[in-house]
C-alpha cells in the first residue's frame, strides 16, 4: 500500500513538473530572445541559452518609449476605470434582482438573462456602437462594450447576494430607518468583498487583456492599448518608429527587429507575472465559485 | 375600501422605487449593448448601399443567405468551427480531469500550490501574447522548432505559416496549453468536496489507486464533466476568435483550416468590406448557437435541474 502511494506521489510529481514546465518555458523562451543579441538571433533563432547577450532591445525600447509608455497610460486608465465603473453597474443591477420582493423582478431577470442566450453578433454591434452612438476612435469604444461582461457576472452576484446576505439583516437596516442606497452601500456592499473581488478581477483581467475593442473600434494610434500596440508591432515592426518622433529611415535602419518584438512582448507580461501572486487566494476562490454555475 | 387597497399598493410599490434606481444604469446598457443590436440583425436580409444608409437599405429576403450557402466559405467555416470545438471539448475535458486528478494526489501543499499557480499563467496572458509566444516558436527563420528542435531532430525546417496541414495540431496544443489550468481547477474543487469516508472504505476493501479513481472519483465528478459539455455544446457555434484570428496571424495561407465562423464574420465587416454576406453568416451562428443553448440546457435539466441556467 505505501509503496503504491509512493509510486503515484512520484509519477504525479512528474507528471506535474512536465506540464509546469510546458507552461513556464515559452515565457523563459521569451525573455532569452530578448536580451540576445540581434545577429545571434539571425544566425540560431530564439534558443533557451543564447550565446551572445545584449539589452540593445531594451535600449531601443527606452528610446521608443513614448508609444508605449503611452499605450500603457491608456491599458491602466481603461482597467481601472473599466473596472469601477462595471462593479458599480453589475451590483447595483444584481442586488434589486436579488431581493425576492421586488415586483415584476423575474421579468427583469430574464431580460438580464435572454442576453447570454441570445445576441445580435460583431456586425449588428459594430453598427450600433458606429453608426448610433459614434463611439469610433474613442476611449469609450475601449470602455464600454464590456462594462457588463453580457450579464454573466450580474446573475453571479445575485446569487452570491441572495445566499449570503441574510434578509434578517436587510429588515434590520430598513428598520433602523435606512433608505434603500444607504442599505446597499452600508450593508450589502462591505459584506460582500469576496464577490467584488472576484468579479472585479474577472473584469481586471478582461480589460487588461482586451485587443479586441481596440482592433474594431479604433484605428488612431492615441488610443491604443498595449495590446493594440502589440499586435501592431507583430504585423508591423516599422509601426512603432513610423509613430514616433525619430526620422524614420535612421530609426528603422538600427531597429533590432526579431529581439525587440520579444522585448515588447516582455513587457506586456510583465504586470501580470507581478500582481498575480497576491490575487492568487482571490483568483482560485473566485473560479470555483464561478464554476458552480456555469 | 378599494380606495385604501389602491393607495397601499402605491405606497407599497413607492418603497421599491429605490430599486428600480438602482436597475436603470445596467437595463439602459443593455438595452443598448445587447438588444439594439437585435433589430440589426435584419441587415442579414438587406442589400446594404451606403447612400440610403444602413437602415434604409432595400431588403432582399435571403439573397445574402443563398450567396453564403453557394460559397465553399459556408461549408469551411462550419466545418472548422464544429471539429475544434468538439476536439476542444473532447481533450480540454480529459486533460483538464487527468491533471486535477494528479494534483489532488500530491500531498505536499506547497508544490501543490506550486504547480496550480504555474499551469494557470497561460489563462492569464492575452491571446495576443500567446502569438507572440507560438511565434517564438514557430518562425520560419528564427523559431525554436525549426532552429533548434528540428535540426536536432535531423528534420528539414517547416514553413509553419504556409502550411494549413498542421494548424488542426498547433491550435488544439496552444487551446490546451492556455485553457487547462483554469479548468483543471473547477474539477480540482469537485475532486476536494468528495467525502473522504469513500476512500477510507475503499481502502480497507483493499481497492487500489487506480481503483479508487476509476470507482469513485470519476463518478462522483461526473455530473460537473456532464454539464461543462454541455455548456461547450451550447456554445459550439462560437470560437475564441483570437484564437484563430491572431494565432495564425491572420495568415490567408491558412485559411482553410483556420477559419471559423467568428473569423469570417470579422473579415467580412472588417477587410473585405462585405457586409451583406458577413450578417448573414452571424445571423446564422447566433441562430444556431440559440438552438443549441437551448437544447442542451433542456438536457441539462433533464439531468440535473440544480445545475441548468435556465
Amino acid at each position: 500500500m505505501d509503496k503504491e502511494n509512493r509510486i503515484w506521489q512520484w509519477a504525479a510529481h512528474i507528471m506535474m513538473i512536465v506540464l509546469s514546465l510546458a507552461c513556464v518555458l515559452p515565457f523563459v523562451l521569451l525573455f532569452m530572445a530578448s536580451i540576445t543579441d540581434e545577429s545571434s538571433i539571425v544566425k540560431h533563432g530564439y534558443t533557451l541559452f543564447p550565446s551572445v547577450l545584449s539589452l540593445d532591445a531594451y535600449d531601443y525600447l527606452w528610446k521608443q518609449s513614448d508609444q508605449i509608455f503611452h499605450a500603457y497610460g491608456v491599458t491602466i486608465l481603461v482597467t481601472a476605470v473599466g473596472t469601477a465603473a462595471s462593479l458599480i453597474m453589475t451590483s447595483l443591477l444584481a442586488y434589486p434582482l436579488s431581493r425576492k420582493d421586488l415586483p415584476g423582478g423575474q421579468v427583469i431577470a430574464f431580460i438580464v438573462f435572454f442576453t447570454l442566450l441570445f445576441n445580435g453578433g460583431l456586425v449588428p454591434t459594430y453598427l450600433v456602437y458606429t453608426q448610433i452612438f459614434h463611439l469610433k476612435n474613442t476611449i469609450f469604444a475601449l470602455l464600454v462594450p464590456w462594462l457588463l461582461m453580457n450579464g454573466f457576472n450580474v446573475l453571479l452576484m445575485r446569487t452570491f447576494f441572495s445566499t449570503t446576505i441574510p434578509t434578517a439583516v436587510l429588515e434590520s437596516a430598513s428598520i433602523d430607518g435606512a433608505g434603500e442606497f444607504r442599505t446597499y452601500f452600508r450593508v450589502v456592499l462591505p459584506l460582500s468583498a469576496p464577490i467584488l473581488a472576484t468579479v472585479g478581477m474577472f473584469q481586471a483581467l478582461g480589460y487588461w487583456n482586451d485587443w479586441n475593442n481596440g482592433l474594431v473600434f479604433v484605428t488612431n494610434p492615441d488610443l491604443f492599448s498595449l495590446q493594440n500596440v502589440l499586435n501592431r508591432i507583430m504585423s508591423d515592426i516599422q509601426f512603432l518608429t513610423s509613430n514616433s518622433r525619430m526620422g524614420t529611415s535612421q530609426a528603422l535602419a538600427q531597429l533590432p527587429s526579431e529581439t525587440f518584438r520579444m522585448a515588447i512582448a516582455v513587457i506586456g507580461v510583465i504586470p501580470i507575472l507581478i500582481v498575480y501572486p497576491f490575487f492568487q487566494k482571490y483568483f482560485v476562490k473566485g473560479m470555483t465559485i464561478g464554476a458552480v454555475k456555469g | 375600501m378599494t380606495n385604501i387597497a389602491h393607495r397601499n399598493k402605491r405606497r407599497r410599490l413607492r418603497r421599491f422605487i429605490p430599486l428600480y434606481i438602482m436597475l436603470l444604469p445596467g437595463l439602459a446598457y443593455l438595452a443598448i449593448n445587447n438588444y439594439m443590436p437585435l433589430f440589426g440583425l435584419s441587415i442579414a436580409f438587406k442589400d446594404i448601399n451606403f447612400r440610403k444608409g444602413i437602415w434604409h437599405s432595400d431588403w432582399i429576403g435571403f439573397q445574402n443567405f443563398e450567396y453564403l450557402f453557394k460559397t465553399s466559405d459556408a461549408w469551411i467555416i462550419t466545418r472548422n468551427t464544429l471539429l475544434y470545438n468538439a476536439v476542444f471539448i473532447v481533450l480540454g475535458l480529459a486533460m483538464a480531469v487527468a491533471v486535477a486528478i494528479l494534483l489532488n494526489e500530491i500531498k505536499n501543499r506547497f508544490a501543490s500550490r506550486l504547480y496550480q499557480s504555474v499551469i494557470i499563467l497561460p489563462f492569464l496572458i492575452s491571446i495576443i501574447l500567446v502569438s507572440y509566444l507560438v511565434y517564438a516558436m514557430l518562425s520560419m527563420d528564427t523559431g525554436f522548432i525549426n532552429k533548434t528542435v528540428l535540426p536536432a531532430l535531423g528534420l528539414d525546417p517547416i514553413n509553419w505559416y504556409n502550411e494549413p496541414k498542421y494548424w488542426p495540431y498547433i491550435l488544439t496544443i496552444v487551446n490546451l496549453w492556455k485553457g487547462t489550468g483554469y479548468s483543471c481547477i473547477v474539477f480540482l474543487a469537485a475532486i476536494i468536496g468528495i467525502d473522504p469516508e469513500y476512500y477510507e472504505a475503499a481502502k480497507l476493501d483493499g481497492a487500489s489507486k487506480w481503483m479508487q479513481i476509476r470507482k469513485i472519483t470519476i463518478p462522483m465528478i461526473t455530473p460537473v464533466i456532464i454539464m461543462l459539455t454541455l455548456l461547450g455544446i451550447g456554445r459550439i457555434f462560437y470560437s475564441d476568435f483570437g484564437l484563430f484570428y491572431q494565432v495564425p496571424m491572420n495568415s490567408g495561407a491558412l485559411f482553410s483550416t483556420t477559419n471559423v465562423i467568428d473569423t469570417y464574420v470579422f473579415r467580412g465587416l472588417m477587410q473585405l468590406g462585405d457586409i451583406g454576406m458577413s450578417s448573414a453568416a452571424g445571423f446564422y451562428q447566433s441562430l444556431v448557437g440559440f438552438v443549441l443553448v437551448l437544447i442542451s440546457n433542456y438536457v441539462v435539466r433533464k439531468i440535473n435541474k440544480e445545475n441548468a441556467l435556465f
